[in-house]
């Protein structure tokens, strides 16, 4: 409890100084959020939802709050970390927005604490009206935090084609904490592709805590892709909670690779009929990484499809865990909804935990689901082989098949390759 | 017959697979040019045959040789029969998850180029040599951008093993039961493309339960194996004979043997 206690002092400490000159609303969110997490305290693995993840870690660590980066990087120290040259871009090192290594547009693709005060209407219309705190502490903990982070706002009808960039970046601060708060509002009609990646310049032990709020308005389409490869000592714990309007569409892309520990909860709101929900998810583990994808759809409303894909590679110690809860509410008639994980293990002490959570509340709906966990296919070895294809590079490129499935999801073709390009890379390595 | 050395001599050949002994002792010699069928009824050994010739993992050699140009074939990787020139077309095809069709066989190609002391093929070049096979098969490039296998009917998974013989260009094309399942267009098709391929410098072994592809593709040899044994051997003629008498005599004359 002590950490509990220690973050709850340094909130009072940073409340009182720095951000004592915000508005009253987000002061009460501010103080909801620490009011909650002071209740919470850490999760336990007694607790359903974290059956197969400790973050004793995290919990039993000493956290102090990130300061300012002594030296801001050059573009050239970032630029490994850039998926796209071109677009929109925003740059936070330790979570404080870098204007000089980015390139917003107006008050719509701009730091959120500039917008707090400039777009004060929509921005309070919106903050934390989606990522839930009453049960989730890391959540809570966020909005007690809620600073620095990206706004991205697409007024209705409005396209930017390009993918815009959200780039957070840890410096190398030892034992600190960094709380990115990400608010993406895209208006009826609009179209936008967004990718969020995090990242270090220089490893270190630091512990990242996101919430990324998506409001994807009616008729709206959203491309979202997020790139989790932080430094190997790193605490990933993080929030996406999407809400959708009528016939909207969201394709949601995942690739986590990095961190000691990471904890993603991924929440998806179908809140009107119509709406089309892509989930489509990677993880590559090796070492004694552990990465917990907990994913819940929430079918709220009628006529609407959701594809859940998430692949797990796993080698040496590492473990994966996937759930994946869909909700079907009564009345969520047509409902269309699939759900698989295949978990690759390449290693006899690679752990991979599985659970589908079906809760289903409507009778006239189709909902599957599927998981597996096994080695590579032996058949499917031999069948390479008996090709001329040598078993070493047999073994590569059915492993790269496995993350291939996920990348071919991905509509945004120079993102896809970048990506494409990575993972290989990372598969090299392993 | 042609006479000179044989590209592919099996002796003895005994194999089990998880303890049991599927083969008991096959002798087989095949000639470069030749076409060789073998028949016989369900349980007898002929994918057996068909699969430790490609040097199938789960098959335990008990016994005997197989020598091919030559060389100890049992001795040798799958991959490495491979790259030596020996093919099968495999009864029930593998799907692969997330590899293109077309980047599998460029795979595949560039392995036995490698090999032969042949550049490899860029995905460009690939592409105008793929073009030409699917031609000669009557295929257009739609499956070539879909994961192996996925989600093909069982038709054009045939088809797709047929395609990699065209592409890979073996020595030795050993096909497993490829025409079971197929409607007769597709029996047709897959027959023209293997005529296409004969030639004085490939063989065939060409594994089947039916007469059926043998009216469309005329072997040199038919072999009947029951029961883990070659009880009979002849020309084409046999595969008719066997079509109109059935395997129930061949059973007899193995117990007999």
């Amino acid at each position: 409890m002590a950490h509990v206690e220690q973050l709850v002092g340094s909130y009072r400490a940073w409340a009182s100084n720095g951000a004592s000159r915000a508005p009253d609303w987000l002061k009460d969110l501010r103080e909801g959020g620490i009011a909650r997490f002071h209740d919470l305290g850490f999760p336990n693995m007694k607790q359903e939802a974290w059956r197969f993840t400790s973050v004793a870690p995290i919990a039993e660590g000493s956290f102090e709050l990130a300061k300012p980066p002594a030296r801001v990087p050059t573009l050239e120290d970032i630029r490994p970390f850039l998926l796209l040259e071109a677009g929109y871009r925003l740059v936070f090192i330790d979570g404080f927005f870098q204007r000089s290594l980015s390139t917003p547009f107006f008050d719509d693709v701009q730091s959120l604490a500039h917008v707090v005060t400039h777009r004060q209407d929509l921005v309070r219309e919106h903050l934390g009206k989606y990522a839930a705190t009453q049960d989730r502490p890391f959540s809570a903990l966020n909005a007690a935090f809620v600073d620095e982070g990206a706004f991205v706002h697409l007024p209705a009808k409005a396209t930017i084609e390009f993918p815009i960039q959200l780039l957070f970046l840890a410096s190398g601060q030892q034992q600190v904490v960094i709380h990115p708060r990400n608010l993406v509002v895209v208006d009826r009609e609009a179209r936008a592709s967004i990718v969020e990646t995090y990242a270090t310049l220089d490893g270190g032990v630091y512990w990242t805590n996101a919430v990324t709020e998506i409001v994807v308005g009616d008729g709206a389409r959203v491309d979202y892709t997020r790139v989790q490869r932080e430094g190997d000592r790193a605490y990933h714990v993080a929030t996406t909670q999407s809400h959708q309007g009528r016939d909207s569409t969201l394709n949601l892309h995942f690739v986590a690779f990095g961190g000691k520990l990471a904890r993603h909860d991924i929440g998806a709101v179908m809140a009107g009929p119509g709406g089309t929900l892509i989930l489509n998810g990677l993880y590559l583990l090796a070492g004694q990484q552990h990465a917990d994808h907990h994913t819940t759809i929430d079918h709220a409303a009628d006529h609407c499809a959701s594809h859940e894909y998430f692949n797990g590679v796993l080698d040496d110690k590492a473990r994966g865990v996937f759930t994946g809860r869909i909700i079907v509410r009564p009345g969520a008639q047509k409902t269309d909804s699939k759900q698989t994980n295949n978990n690759l293990l390449l290693s006899a002490d690679a752990h991979a935990d599985s659970q589908p959570q079906l809760e289903i509340y409507a009778d006239d709906v189709k909902c599957t689901h599927g998981s597996t966990v096994g080695p590579l296919d032996p058949r499917a070895l031999f069948y390479l082989c008996s090709r001329g294809i040598g078993e070493r590079e047999a073994r590569r490129l059915l492993t790269y098949g496995f993350a291939a499935e996920i990348l071919g999801r991905m509509d945004v073709a120079p993102l896809r390759l970048q990506l494409d390009a990575i993972v290989r890379g990372r598969l090299a390595e392993q | 017959m042609t006479k000179g050395k044989a590209l592919l001599e099996v002796q003895g050949l005994r194999v089990a697979v998880a303890g049991n002994e599927i083969l008991k002792g096959v002798d087989l010699a095949i000639r470069d040019g030749e076409v060789h069928a073998i028949m016989g009824p369900n349980g007898s050994g002929k994918s057996t045959l068909a699969q430790v010739l490609a040097g199938h993992p789960a098959y335990t050699v008990l016994a005997g040789t197989a020598k091919y140009e030559g060389k100890d074939l049992l001795d040798m990787k799958p991959e490495e029969r491979a790259r030596a020139g020996v093919f099968l077309a495999f009864q029930y095809p593998v799907e692969i998850r997330g590899i293109t069709n077309s980047y599998f066989l460029r795979s595949a190609l560039n392995a036995l180029r490698r090999e032969r002391g042949e550049a490899e093929l860029d995905p460009i070049d690939f592409l105008q040599f793929l073009e030409r096979k699917l031609k000669a098969i009557g295929w257009d490039d739609s499956m070539m951008n879909r994961p192996v296998n996925e989600g093909f009917s069982g038709g054009e998974k045939k088809r797709n093993e047929i395609l990699q013989l065209a592409v890979l260009e073996p020595r030795l094309a050993i096909l497993d039961e490829t025409d079971s399942g197929l409607d007769i267009d597709a029996l047709k098709t897959v027959a023209e493309t293997v005529n296409k391929l004969r030639a004085p410098s490939r063989a065939f072994l060409i594994v089947t339960h039916y007469q059926r592809l043998l009216n469309y593709i005329t072997p040199d040899v038919v072999h009947v194996l029951a029961d883990g044994r070659i009880v009979k051997s002849g020309g084409p003629e046999l595969a008719h004979e066997l079509e109109a008498k059935g395997y129930d005599w061949l059973r007899d004359a193995a117990m007999v043997s």
